[in-house]
């Protein structure tokens, strides 16, 4: 074992410091997302180093970066709480690994280089009212009429589909009886414009009353054949034959890191009784709880890295870091709850944050999927 | 960055492995741990030959000159299998001598540690509930240039089959006066009776110290600073322990999921229900967690000593916690026959309940881990 890092990597590290020191902008909203002038400043500045896409191949216009340098990148980023790489995130995790994969040279062309310099706005059509956990019964369907597809149908829970430019969108080329092999040979992958006639969003506000996901319904929208990315019948080995990215999930345990120093602030200036909330050991057990399972995320992480570097594939694995981040979740925001006491019935930050995180810890893959995935795919249990 | 064994770590984990699987099966420990030592001291003679008994002695008093990361994977494997010896003991015994003992104390115990003639052992604390220097009040009164002991030590884990036990003592009146002495069992006025465990494959001790002389050869390190060194005790106590646990943990937790898999009800496999694997799955990432936390720990001792308070605690406050709720989950989902002596699953649960509150349980860790955390 050695915690320690190359100095060719030290002085990647240093890099990375220093640009954040450069460039970082001084007030943004982490919330607000693209639109504000500081971060489209921030995307071209990353754009300018290949850090958008730092993973993907050079060839490609990627950064051509190695697992490690994108562990440290995103380590320094995090720790730095500066915005993230890129703001696209939906074309950044699924549609630019996926085109790499399986693009033809006119789509790379087409996509990539927007995908690359901050440009591009992408959602997913994945979930489908019906559809959720078990994505394979997907009913939306797609008929090949000529040189175009005629898509009908449904999509839900379309993060952004309100302000994305184009839908990387999951359908059925083949009904899912006639389906031999699985009940993912019928599925296919499309890249649909927003603006297509026969496209209708309709927002779906959140519990806290945000817009930030839709229903999106398709009625007879014509698809080019053109726009398909990978073979008919492919679309599922497309969504999932993600790049060789860094698995560590080292950012969601250093912003776990930032939401436990928030909340030990809370408890500090908390009282209940009339008395400081930290007088409780049951209270101090409880943080020091939520603080050892954050440093078990994060070398966890480090030992999936490690065996990434050494040629593995961790897949399911990485699903025990997101039962560990979803938990902490959970009990973190009971616990500021409790701190707040009858401040807790009002519409302040600290307590619409508490409703959100219901979104971030469903959105990951809902705890009871993050279980399942884990005792049928590791601990080879059958599945029900 | 490399967070992994080496080849020859995991070649030594096979090894170890092969070895236990081979000479001592649940059978045989369930028949060891009826004896009244609770070992084999021919299988112990072995382990002094395989090297595995000074994993952490240099060579030059008969040792493998390895680290901690090795005896993590020792005990992880002996923990797997509930190995009946006292290997944590004499291991933390040695680990004293090396870090306090004189030239002339090294050479006088080590090498008989690592070749399996002497076993060692630690009596630090007194009384149950306090864990840590704080609870050390046993007097040592001067004598010479030594000193008279005269007091009770409990929870001494294989004081009876301990040839030697390195006994702390406080030598003033500050908190911190604190002193470490070899004391031999066999000594004038040292009297061990064993206090009956739950789990027979580890046993436990009364120490009665009556008025027992230490010379100045017998006292490790410069008397009344021996805080630091009892501070680092406890700490390896910890990591010692908790990979033991990690190894139990997997035991309990395989034996488990097979049993999830082939006890059919309903029409089905038990293990199809989510009931069933959820519980199985998080225990799953509580042992996950478990590992990476031990081996950081066991990593910082070698190479980074001042993480090593908050990095065991955090393991070993995890492991007292996890653990146990493995062997418990282990039993309900047996069902009846997890209540039954002939199933091995309640074993494990048993040797949760020594490892649970050993050089700490998670009270006293997750209390640090906080300290630490500036809480």
């Amino acid at each position: 074992m050695d915690f320690n890092f190359e100095p060719e990597e030290e002085a990647f590290r240093a890099e990375v410091r220093r640009f954040i020191e450069e460039n970082k902008p001084e007030s943004f909203d982490p919330y607000g997302g693209r639109g504000q002038g500081a971060i489209e400043e921030w995307n071209r500045k990353l754009a300018e180093k290949r850090w958008i896409g730092f993973s993907w191949p050079r060839e490609e216009g990627g950064g051509g970066g190695s697992l490690l340098e994108q562990f440290i990148l995103k380590e320094e980023m995090s720790a730095a709480k500066a915005p993230s790489l890129g703001s696209d995130f939906m074309g950044l995790q699924w549609v630019g690994p996926a085109l790499i994969r399986h693009g033809t040279d006119g789509q790379k062309r087409r996509y990539l280089p927007d995908l690359l310099n901050g440009r591009s706005y992408w959602c997913t059509g994945y979930s489908e009212p019906d559809v959720g956990s078990d994505l394979a019964s997907l009913a939306t369907r797609a008929v090949l009429e000529g040189d175009h597809y005629v898509v009908n149908g449904s999509k839900i829970w379309t993060t952004a589909a309100h302000v994305a430019q184009d839908i990387f969108l999951l359908v059925r080329t083949t009904p899912d009886t006639e389906t031999r092999e699985s009940r993912y040979g019928g599925i296919t992958c499309l890249l649909v414009p927003m603006d297509t006639p026969g496209i209708e969003v309709r927002p779906i506000p959140s519990l806290i009353g945000q817009h930030s996901f839709n229903q999106t319904f398709f009625n007879d929208v014509k698809v080019p054949v053109e726009n398909r990315l990978g073979a008919e019948g492919e679309g599922w080995q497309v969504v999932m034959g993600a790049l060789a990215n860094e698995r560590s999930g080292i950012s969601e345990s250093t912003s776990k890191e930032r939401e436990l120093e928030a909340l030990k602030e809370l408890a500090r200036r908390s009282r209940s009784d009339g008395r400081p909330v930290l007088d409780d050991p049951s209270v101090r057990r409880q943080i020091a709880v939520f603080e050892t399972k954050i440093s078990a995320m994060r070398l966890n992480g480090l030992r999936y890295l490690t065996r990434q570097l050494n040629g593995e594939h961790p897949s399911s694995e990485t699903s025990v870091n997101k039962a560990i981040s979803n938990q902490l979740a959970l009990e973190m925001s009971d616990l500021a709850m409790k701190f707040l006491g009858s401040e807790g019935q009002l519409a302040g930050a600290e307590q619409l944050r508490s409703l959100a995180m219901h979104g971030t810890v469903i959105g990951g893959g809902a705890p009871n999927i993050q279980r399942n995935i884990i005792a049928e795919r590791i601990l080879g249990l059958p599945k029900d | 960055m490399n967070f992994g064994f080496t080849d020859e770590q995991e070649l030594l984990r096979r090894e170890v492995r092969k070895f236990l699987d081979e000479q001592c099966p649940l059978g045989e420990v369930r028949r060891i741990a009826d004896t009244p030592d609770g070992y084999a001291s021919e299988q112990w003679k072995q382990l002094g030959e395989l090297g595995w008994l000074g994993l952490v002695i240099p060579e030059r008093y008969g040792g493998s000159d390895l680290g901690w990361e090795e005896l993590v994977v020792l005990l992880e494997e002996a923990g797997r299998t509930l190995f009946p010896a006292p290997l944590i003991s004499t291991t933390l015994a040695a680990s004293a001598i090396l870090d306090s003992g004189d030239a002339a104390q090294k050479e006088r115990w080590l090498s008989r540690i690592a070749d399996g003639s002497c076993i060692g052992t630690l009596a630090l604390i007194e009384e149950s509930d306090v864990v840590g220097s704080a609870g050390i009040r046993l007097r040592g009164e001067p004598d010479g240039g030594g000193f008279v002991l005269r007091g009770e030590k409990h929870y001494v884990a294989d004081g009876v089959q301990a040839d030697l036990v390195v006994v702390a003592f406080r030598t003033g009146d500050g908190e911190r006066d604190l002193s470490l002495a070899l004391v031999e069992t066999g000594a004038t006025g040292v009297e061990v009776a064993e206090a009956r465990t739950v789990d027979r494959t580890k046993r436990l001790a009364t120490l009665t110290l009556d008025g027992v002389r230490v010379g100045p050869e017998a006292i490790l390190g410069r008397p009344g600073s021996a805080a630091p060194a009892i501070e680092a005790l406890f700490d390896r106590g910890a990591i010692a322990v908790t990979a033991e646990m990690i190894g139990a943990a997997e035991g309990a937790h395989a034996l488990t999921v097979q049993y999830a898999k082939d006890r059919v009800q309903f029409g089905s496999p038990i293990g199809r229900f989510q009931g069933v694997k959820h519980p199985l799955a998080e225990g799953y990432v509580d042992i996950e967690s478990m590992k990476s936390l031990l081996y950081y720990a066991a990593w910082a001792l070698a190479a980074s000593p001042a993480e090593v308070p908050c990095a065991a605690s955090k393991a070993k406050g995890l492991a007292s916690e996890a653990f146990t709720r493995i062997g418990v989950t282990g039993i309900q989902l047996h069902g009846a026959v997890g209540y039954t002596e002939e199933y091995d699953i309640q074993l494990y649960l048993k040797r949760s309940h020594w490892a649970r509150p050993m050089y700490g349980g998670e009270g006293y860790h997750y209390d640090r881990v906080a300290t630490f955390g500036g809480i």
